[in-house]
This record gives C-alpha cells, sequence and structure tokens, in this order.
C-alpha cells in the first residue's frame, strides 16, 4: 500500500447509498484534484460504519473524525478545512455520544464504551470490500493457512472448544455440526453459507457480505478443509444486490489469487464457490428449503430427518452455517479458543451483532459480547426513547419473542433468554413505545407469515391465515373473548403439527402477545376500545 | 414490458438466448426465470412452453416455481412496479401512514397495475434495510425515510 498522509472512508452500504454516498465520494474526488492532494490523501469506498442513523458518513483518519451525515455540498468545505489546512470542522462531526463504542478501531480511544469488541464486523467498514489486498493487510487468508496446517479433526475440536453456537436463530453447536458432516461418508460433500437473510428487521449478514466478503470465502474454504468439501453455494437473497455485486467480485479475486481452485496454499484441498441469487421467499432461509431452492426447486422445506448433514444437497453430505457464524471463524483460528471464551458468557461465548430499530433516538447496528441487557442497549447504544416510553421490544425478526418491560434486565444470551421463556432469534431489536398497539403489532407480524407460508403443510398455511383474520376482527372491534382461547390453540398446534420453523414459531406473538399484554388485547374486546387508538376498531 | 407490446417470436428467441448463456440444466431454472422476468417483466405462457422444450421440464412444473417465488412473474406489470415494505420495523415507523398516502396517490390496492400500464403496486416483506424505514422500491430505486408528504414528488420522478 502507497504511504499517505490522510485517509478517507466514506460508507457504502445499501443505506448510505440510499442517501447519496457515490455523489459523495465523486465530489471527494473532484475536491481533492482541485486541492492537488490525490497523491497525499487516499480515498475510499467502504461498508457500513455501523450508524443508519447518521448516514452516510465520512471518517477521516488519522486524527479518527467521523462526519456525518454528510451531503454532498458539505465535501468542499471539509477539504478545504480539514485537509488543506488542517482544521477539523466541527459543525459537520457526528455528535460523539452516537458514535462512542460503535465504530471498532475507535473502542480502544478514551471515553468509549466498554462493551464494544468487534470480532464478526472487525473489517467492515475498515477495508475496501472491493480488494483482496486490503483485507490480506488486515490479517486475511492468515487463519485458513493455520488451519490447513492443522488435522480437519483438529480444525473442529478448535471450533468445539470456542464453544460458538450458530447466529442464524437456532444457536446449535457449530463444531459438533462440522463434526456430523466430517463423521459422514461420502466422496462428494457440500459447505453451504446461508445468506437469505430475511427476518424483519435483520441486516447483519448484508453489512457482514457488502463490507467484508472475503471473509465468508475464507471461512467456507476453512469449513471445506474441515468437513471434507469441494465445493460451496453462497446463498444470498436476491433484494441483496450489492452483496451479490462484492461477494462475486470477491470470488474472481480469490481465484486470481490462488485462494480458490485446486492445491489451495499447496495443501490437497480444491474448492470452488457458487453465488445463487434468490428469488424472493423467506422460506428460503430454513435449510431445507434453501437446498430445494438451489436444486430449481419450489423451496418447500423438507422432512427431517434426514437431516443436510448426512442428505443435503443433491442428496450429498451438506454444511449449512448461516454467515455471522461464519464470519466467527477466521478470529477463532487465528486467535484460539480461550480467547473467544472470554467474550460474552459462559454458555453463549462470543459476540452478537445487533440490529436497533424502531422508536429510538439511533438506529443501526452494533456488535457486542453476548449477556448485555436490553435495558443496556436502549438507554446506552440508542440514546434512548425517540417518543413515549418503552413499551416492548421484538427481537429476531418476526420469529423472535415479544419482550416486555419486565424483562428488560434479562442478560441476552441463549440460555438466560431460553430459561426466560423467549428466543434472541436473529438478532434484530425493534423497539417499541407506548404508541404502539399490541394488536396492530401481532396483525403485521401475522401477516408476514400467512404471506410466506410456503403452504406445503396444513397447520401453517391455514393457521397463518386464520390468526391474522381474527387478530383483524379484534382490530375492528369485532373481536370476542373466545377468539383468544382460539389463538392459543392455533399456536400450540402450529407449534406441534408444522413441518418446520416458520411454523412452529408463527404463533409466539400470539402467546406473548396474550402473556404479557393481554389486558390491552381485552380492552378491544370487552370495552371496544383500542387503547393506543391505532386500530380502526368501528370502522 | 406490458403484455400487449410482447412480441411472441421475441419472447421466443429472448428466452433461448437466456437458456444458452445460463444453462438448461434443474438448478438454473430459477436464474433462467430470473432472466426472463428481468428481461420481458414478466414470464409468458409462450415462454414457458418454449423453456419447457429447452429444459426438459414440464410446463406445470416451471409454473409451480415460477409461482413460487416473489421476484418471479406469470403475469403482466406495469411500466414501473412500486413496492413498499410491510414488515413490523417500517411499519412502527410510520409505515402505515405512508402506505395510505401511496395507495391513495396511485388510486390502486396492493397486486394491482393502473388502466394505462404505468404502475403495479406491490407489498413485499423485509428489503433488509430497516435503518431507514419506511421503506419503498420504485424498480430497482430504494427511498428510505419516507414520509407521507413525500410520496407524490417521489412518483412524479417518473415518466
Amino acid at each position: 500500500m502507497k504511504a499517505v498522509r490522510s485517509m478517507i472512508l466514506v460508507s457504502n452500504d445499501s443505506e448510505s447509498l440510499v442517501r447519496g454516498s457515490e455523489k459523495i465520494f465523486t465530489a471527494f474526488q473532484q475536491q481533492l484534484q482541485q486541492y492537488g492532494l490525490t497523491e497525499e490523501v487516499s480515498l475510499s469506498m467502504v461498508g457500513d460504519l455501523g450508524y443508519s442513523f447518521a448516514s452516510p458518513l465520512v471518517l477521516i483518519y488519522p486524527e479518527a473524525v467521523v462526519y456525518g451525515p454528510i451531503k454532498p455540498d458539505d465535501v468542499p468545505y471539509i477539504v478545504e478545512e480539514h485537509l488543506y489546512k488542517g482544521r477539523i470542522v466541527e459543525e459537520k462531526r457526528a455528535p460523539a455520544h452516537e458514535l462512542s463504542g460503535r465504530v471498532a478501531w475507535l473502542s480502544a480511544r478514551k471515553g468509549t464504551l466498554p462493551a464494544e469488541n468487534r470480532v464478526v464486523l472487525k473489517n467492515v467498514g475498515l477495508i475496501d470490500p472491493e480488494s483482496i489486498e486490503d483485507y490480506i493487510a488486515h490479517d486475511g487468508y492468515t487463519a485458513l493457512g493455520i488451519a490447513l496446517q492443522k488435522t480437519p479433526d483438529e480444525v473442529i475440536s478448535i471450533i468445539k472448544e470456542s464453544g460458538l453456537q450458530g447466529r442464524g436463530g437456532a444457536g446449535f453447536p457449530t463444531g459438533i455440526k462440522w463434526g456430523f458432516v466430517n463423521k459422514t461418508y461420502g466422496n462428494k460433500k457440500y459447505v453451504v453459507c446461508n445468506a437469505d437473510e430475511s427476518e424483519p428487521g435483520t441486516f447483519k449478514d448484508r453489512v457482514v457480505l457488502e463490507g467484508d466478503p472475503h471473509a465468508i470465502i475464507e471461512s467456507m474454504l476453512i469449513a471445506a478443509h474441515a468437513v471434507g468439501a469441494d465445493e460451496g453455494y453462497i446463498y444470498i437473497r436476491g433484494e441483496y444486490q450489492l452483496a451479490i455485486d462484492r461477494v462475486e467480485t470477491a470470488i474472481i479475486q480469490a481465484k486470481e489469487y490462488g485462494f480458490l481452485g485446486e492445491n489451495i496454499f499447496g495443501s490437497d484441498l480444491n474448492f470452488k464457490i457458487h453465488v445463487h441469487a434468490g428469488a424472493g421467499a423467506y422460506i428460503c432461509g430454513e435449510e431445507t428449503a434453501l437446498i430445494e431452492s438451489i436444486e430449481g426447486k419450489r423451496g418447500e422445506p423438507r422432512s427431517r430427518p434426514p437431516y443436510p448433514t448426512t442428505n443435503g444437497l443433491w442428496g450429498k453430505p451438506t454444511l449449512v452455517n448461516n454467515v455471522e457464524t461464519l464470519a466467527n471463524i477466521p478470529a477463532i483460528i487465528r486467535n484460539g479458543p480461550e480467547w473467544y471464551r472470554k467474550l460474552g458468557t459462559p454458555s453463549s461465548p462470543g459476540t452478537k451483532v445487533y440490529t436497533i430499530l424502531g422508536n429510538v433516538n439511533v438506529t443501526g447496528l452494533i456488535e457486542v459480547p453476548m449477556g448485555i441487557t436490553l435495558r443496556e442497549v436502549v438507554s446506552i447504544y440508542a440514546k434512548g426513547m425517540k417518543s413515549g416510553s418503552f413499551k416492548l421490544a421484538q427481537t429476531g425478526g418476526s420469529s423472535g419473542s415479544i419482550i416486555p418491560a419486565s424483562l428488560q434486565d434479562t442478560p441476552m444470551d441463549f440460555e438466560s433468554f431460553k430459561k426466560a421463556g423467549v428466543s434472541l432469534g436473529s438478532g434484530a431489536l425493534l423497539i417499541c413505545n407506548d404508541e404502539v398497539c399490541i394488536v396492530d403489532l401481532a396483525k403485521v407480524l401475522l401477516n408476514f407469515f400467512r404471506v410466506e407460508s410456503c403452504g406445503k403443510c396444513t397447520p401453517c398455511r391455514i393457521g397463518t391465515k386464520r390468526a391474522y383474520d381474527i387478530l383483524t376482527d379484534i382490530s375492528q372491534g369485532k373481536g370476542t373473548l373466545e377468539n383468544l382461547e382460539e389463538l392459543l390453540t392455533l399456536n400450540k398446534e402450529m407449534l406441534e403439527l408444522s413441518n418446520c420453523g416458520l411454523g412452529q414459531t408463527a404463533g409466539v406473538p400470539l402467546r406473548d402477545m396474550l402473556n404479557y399484554f393481554r389486558a390491552e388485547v381485552e380492552a378491544h374486546i370487552r370495552l371496544g376500545v383500542c387503547p393506543t387508538g391505532v386500530c380502526p376498531m368501528g370502522g | 414490458m406490458p403484455s400487449d407490446t410482447l412480441n411472441k417470436e421475441e419472447n421466443i428467441l429472448g428466452v433461448q438466448e437466456i437458456v444458452k448463456r445460463i444453462g438448461s440444466t434443474r438448478a438454473d431454472l430459477i436464474p433462467v426465470l430470473q432472466a426472463i422476468t428481468n428481461q420481458f417483466g414478466f414470464i409468458s405462457q409462450t415462454a414457458m412452453e418454449e423453456l419447457s422444450q429447452l429444459m426438459n421440464l414440464p410446463t406445470k412444473e416451471i409454473n409451480s416455481v415460477a409461482t413460487f417465488y416473489r421476484m418471479l412473474s406469470t403475469q403482466p406489470r406495469g411500466r414501473h412496479v412500486v413496492q413498499f415494505c410491510e414488515s413490523a420495523p417500517c411499519h412502527v415507523v410510520g409505515g402505515r401512514e405512508v402506505f395510505a398516502a401511496l395507495k391513495q396517490a396511485l388510486a390502486l390496492e396492493p397486486g394491482q397495475t393502473s388502466p394505462d400500464n404505468k404502475w403495479t403496486l406491490l407489498t413485499t416483506s423485509c428489503l433488509g434495510v430497516c435503518g431507514i424505514g419506511p421503506v419503498m422500491l420504485i424498480d430497482t430505486d430504494m427511498y428510505g425515510n419516507v414520509t407521507p408528504e413525500q410520496v407524490k414528488e417521489i412518483l412524479s420522478r417518473y415518466e
């Protein structure tokens, strides 16, 4: 890399693009040329800098000053003042409190939050995602080199010892899954990366793919070595065009460098990766539906067992891992399982990436150790409620739980949440204030399942529709108390009789709604009043 | 491209070219159907029959896949497709009001196409840019933090 005196990073994730980050980039190019600074100052587009709220962001080193939100018109002044005259433009700085602890390489600086510790998002927003050299300069592909010097069994035991659990929502121990595929006999095996991220409110995987695509390629190579696979697929949802482009670019670069192909690093590992773009179906995030979809079929889940670890893609043993799960692998290999276990809680080691959404001051993305509480997230990272007071949080997209205020201090890790009868899900935290009506929210959630149910099995196909119709009746003042018992029965039936996770969790919002907010629901029925005034009631 | 301007021969030639470029194995079916939707706006009966020959699959099997996925269409759509996110994160930050304004401005209900073939209104599940909700997508242009007041102005940018 060329030595420069300053470095400008412009955030270039999907959200920043919507807000004009490309125009900002061009404006910087023009201004740098005008001032003759192109040789001294480097300019890169990077991934998500972690702050939807203040995007697009511009980060200038070595001062590590973060400006945001920035408009193209702001650029000439910033170049003149900061880069030409060396004066920081105070009024354009993103408010300091908003960024504290949010940007990884700032976390060691004085006055930032202690909770920040980026593993998954380590490179996101720091490197140019379209440059393999940049990735290599930040320890890229060293974990692959380390892993290839170990036997597959040694690699698997490192992952087992680290205690890493699947980050797609179910929390299954990753090392054990790898062991299953390793032990299955077969001369053809596949590694599949599940990037069909479609849980409402979840975009952590998109940010990793857009900001650090080589990390996923490297992790899949390590997994291929561990389980004995020679071919891989990355199934990216079709709506994530930018992520698809970046991953395809990364695959071409990795081939050029010999990281993909035959006899990788002089070992006997051969591996190639295909990108499969989804065509718009939430259910394809379910691993067997995803496999059906790669095979060119309707994305309908298979009956399990057999599991993909023995009968997966085209009937061959297949390892399916989520993007965030895979993104943990290189750091674990480089730093060892003991290091990883120091993060998080004893039963849920590591960090978790959350998306913070809803009626709060700051929305965006954070990576924090497992086990922090909802109250901490709302007060520290989200900077409090934008209006009204905290009523509930909905975790993990639509199949997550509804967390009432009384559970705000429960540590967010797999075990504690399970004990409290709620679920961590995929890492979306939709924070709702007291202006949100529980019936209206449940109606929106059930509508999602009704639309996205693949229709293969009856309890889910009919159950989601019936539940949605009942909620619609309640919101129009036509509900009865018997309806509430029917909702609980539907939840139970969908849970016990549905074929896959979609139907099994579709009733969770119904259960949580009646567990924690029954009085509010009953007000719709007994009094004919929506306490928040959201539901149409009579109309 | 609306149906009345769809030339049957062009449609067949286009399908043949797409299959030649992408492939004719079963695993190529979804990418092929996506390419047909992108090029012609929808997958016509003609296209399905041609595909059936080229890929050696029954048309009902192709139809079954084509109707399963949201991004594939077997119905003609308007020149511009408006997709509004109806998932909870957009809903609780004002999506409800924006959607009402959108329906009113277009005079359409979800799933409908305007009589002049200009607009098709669809709802969609989460688009994954929830930090800037409410979100809507017009063709491939994404709009975030949309307010009810902005709806008319945004629509007026399209011919």
